[in-house]
């Protein structure tokens, strides 16, 4: 690997003793199955002509969102980032309901009015994101400040991408949360790329983590690619906030092993590096801890990958027969007192 | 009774309302301590606590943004913007997440977002604005403007009380210059969507909102007195949701319509006005649709230069004379 392509940070591969029990660490393990299932699905579907819209892979950085929503508790918030489909697996979203968004369905979380990962629902503790990059940051604020207000011991979490970190809602909401010491933990997925810029392009400064310092809150550095690592950082986190000690960054290092978007052959990334990455995989890299301390064999693990092929095809194909919305549902629930259409009653997910 | 500025009369709505309902916050630069730049918070902060009232650094996305993360959880955050200008740092959070919040994810975002707009106190390009031109096409907000001390109040205590973002432009000009008699704790409630007719007419209207609601009804009297024109005035008090029934009525009953705002001409809102009267009522009108606006360029700061750019008492009767001869 030459300069250009050698990671910023280096890759912290020392796996964290796992305080997480057996049936904890195979949770783990399928929720990144799940979502690489997921959106290996999507992506033929994409291929097919089936999906209208876009879609962004987490593929190569599932652990991060796995890993940090497992940390939260019911009642925590978190709001996604577009590749943190993991993270509303752990929240109790269904893969039907993930289906049914990205093809736009009349069933879909959103009723067709939005597709990808725009979606969430409060009663599961998932607030929708918007598509402009930061503005989640001081929104998760505003929902870590009415906890705060309340003197509740819930925790809002949010993401951001290294070229995210590059807006002004990152210094404004992250400030803003400093300042009134908000329970209110900001995950930087530190991908190596923001569409095909390259992170040295994004800032003077490849280390995110260093950022804490700057707003006087608690930082730290963490290998995204191991989804103990994630969550026991998570872990610390979340128990700082809860003890009412403030904002935490954590930087995850990680890699976009796919393009920006699925039109997008990331021609731009040398071949070295995406090699280097793959070697690093965070599901090969859990399956092999798994089987080295002899939690699980090999058929253990495969009957859990076969179970959810299966069971995602089920659904891929149950949702595809679903109707498209009528196109009366264009129509209403843009103020408060007009009629809307979402609020009949509708066949169950 | 009390004899209460538009200033005073809105500092009453927000005290009122957060004794009413404590899910109520204020937000903003210097609301907390110092009581607002204008004073229109002064006290409130010692009256209700800093869990209440919350100083914040100077951000403005990431006040709206965090007062919509607030509402989300159940609180009813009111954010003062200092001045109205600055309220194009959170133009993302405003048009792409309260204003939308509704319509893709079923979301309340009961919100509002006040502070001091208009031109006429000398203070330049950057603290003068009416910006409700941008925001008038991003739906899911509603948008209102006092032009009263009893309205101010009233309109503002609606908009605490509603369940969507509402973007509450106060007049600077009438802060201090604009006071009325209301009751002591009188809980005035004006409703959101409902223009006014605040001086009935038979020859020709104007319709107007804000600061200018004043100037449409001096030049009314000085037609009425140097002309024997009888000219209806109509206060709008809303851009969204627009009383189209108000104005399409004031249209009909005079078949002449004059247009005022002292937001710049291109992209106003008199443009809005006079299609809808086109296409709804034009076989009641006599003469075309006529607008007086501020001229297409920046606010000026020196006072000459400002009296010049805002629309003038003269101008408005000049152009009204032209539509009742028409």
């Amino acid at each position: 690997m030459n300069e250009e392509t050698t990671p910023l940070v280096p890759p912290l591969l020392r796996h964290t003793t796992a305080r997480l029990g057996k049936k904890q660490l195979l949770e783990l393990y399928r929720y990144m199955l799940l979502t690489r299932g997921i959106e290996d699905r999507l992506s033929h579907l994409y291929r097919q002509g089936q999906m209208a819209g876009e879609l962004f892979r987490s593929l190569g950085q599932e652990a991060i969102p796995v890993g940090s929503a497992f940390a939260l508790e019911q009642g925590d918030r978190l709001a996604p980032l577009l590749r943190d489909l993991g993270a509303l697996l752990v929240k109790g979203m269904t893969p039907r309901e993930v289906f049914a968004q990205y093809l736009g369905r009349a069933q879909s979380p959103t009723f067709g009015r939005e597709g990808g990962i725009h979606f969430g629902d409060l009663s599961r503790d998932c607030v929708a994101p918007i598509a402009s990059l930061g503005a989640m940051i001081p929104v998760m604020a505003g929902v870590a400040l009415s906890f705060r207000l309340r003197d509740e011991k819930r925790v809002a979490l949010t993401y951001i991408g290294d070229g995210g970190a590059s807006t002004g809602d990152f210094h404004e909401g992250l400030n803003l949360a400093s300042v009134w010491k908000l329970p209110f933990i900001l995950i930087c997925e530190n991908n190596g790329y923001a569409y095909s810029t390259p992170t040295r392009l994004q800032t003077g400064n490849p280390r995110f983590v260093d950022r804490a310092k700057a707003y006087g809150i608690r930082g730290e550095q963490v290998d995204g690619n191991d989804v103990i690592a994630v969550y026991h950082a998570t872990q610390r986190a979340v128990r700082r906030c809860r003890g009412g000690e403030g904002p935490v960054l954590l930087e995850m290092v990680t890699f976009r092993r796919k393009g920006h978007a699925e039109h997008d052959d990331a021609g731009y990334v040398p071949a070295d590096l995406l090699e280097y990455w793959q070697a690093r995989d965070p599901i090969a890299r859990l399956e092999k801890y798994l089987l080295a301390e002899g939690l699980y064999t090999r058929p253990q693990l495969d009957t859990v990958g076969d179970s959810i092929a299966h069971g995602l095809k089920e659904d891929a194909d149950a949702v595809l027969s679903w109707p498209l919305p009528d196109p009366s549902m264009t129509f209403g629930g843009v103020y408060a007192e007009d009629p809307d259409p979402r609020r009949l009653p509708r066949e169950d997910k | 009774m009390a004899v209460r500025t538009y200033l005073e009369a809105i500092h009453d709505a927000l005290l009122e309302e957060m004794e009413r309902d404590e899910k109520i916050l204020l937000m903003g630069e210097d609301v907390g301590g110092y009581g607002g730049a204008f004073r229109a918070t002064t006290g409130l902060l010692e009256r209700f606590g800093e869990k209440r009232v919350l100083d914040t650094p100077i951000s403005e996305s990431a006040i709206v943004g965090c007062a919509i993360g607030a509402s989300l959880e159940g609180m009813r955050p009111v954010v003062e913007m200092q001045f109205i200008d600055f309220i194009a740092c959170a133009f993302n959070m405003i048009v792409n997440w309260a204003a939308k919040a509704r319509y893709r994810q079923g979301l309340s975002i009961p919100l509002v977002l006040r502070g001091p707009s208009g031109a006429g106190v000398h203070a330049g390009p950057f603290h003068s604005q009416s910006v409700e031109n941008f925001f008038t096409s991003s739906p899911g907000l509603k948008i209102v403007q006092p032009s009263t001390a009893r309205d101010a109040k009233g309109l503002l205590k609606a908009a605490i009380r509603d369940d969507d973002p509402v973007l509450f432009l106060e007049h600077k000009y009438l802060y201090r210059r604009i006071k009325e008699e209301i009751a002591e704790d009188e809980d005035i409630v004006v409703p959101l969507g409902e223009a006014i007719t605040v001086r009935e007419g038979r020859d020709l209207a104007i319709i107007t909102y804000g600061a200018m609601v004043h100037t449409a009804l001096e030049a009314a009297q000085k037609l009425e007195d140097e002309d024997g024109l009888s000219v209806e005035a109509v206060d709008l008090h809303n851009h969204i949701p627009l009383d189209e029934e108000a104005v399409l009525a004031a249209a009909r009953r005079s078949g002449r319509v004059l247009v005022l705002h002292e937001a710049t001409l291109t992209g106003g809102f008199g443009g809005e006005l006079a299609a809808r009267i086109a296409e709804k009522a034009f076989d009641w009108l006599d003469a075309p649709l006529m607008r007086v606006a501020a001229p297409d360029s920046a606010i000026p700061f020196s006072p000459p230069l400002e009296a010049t750019f805002l629309p003038q008492l003269e101008q408005v009767v000049a152009k009204a004379r032209d539509l009742a001869r028409y």
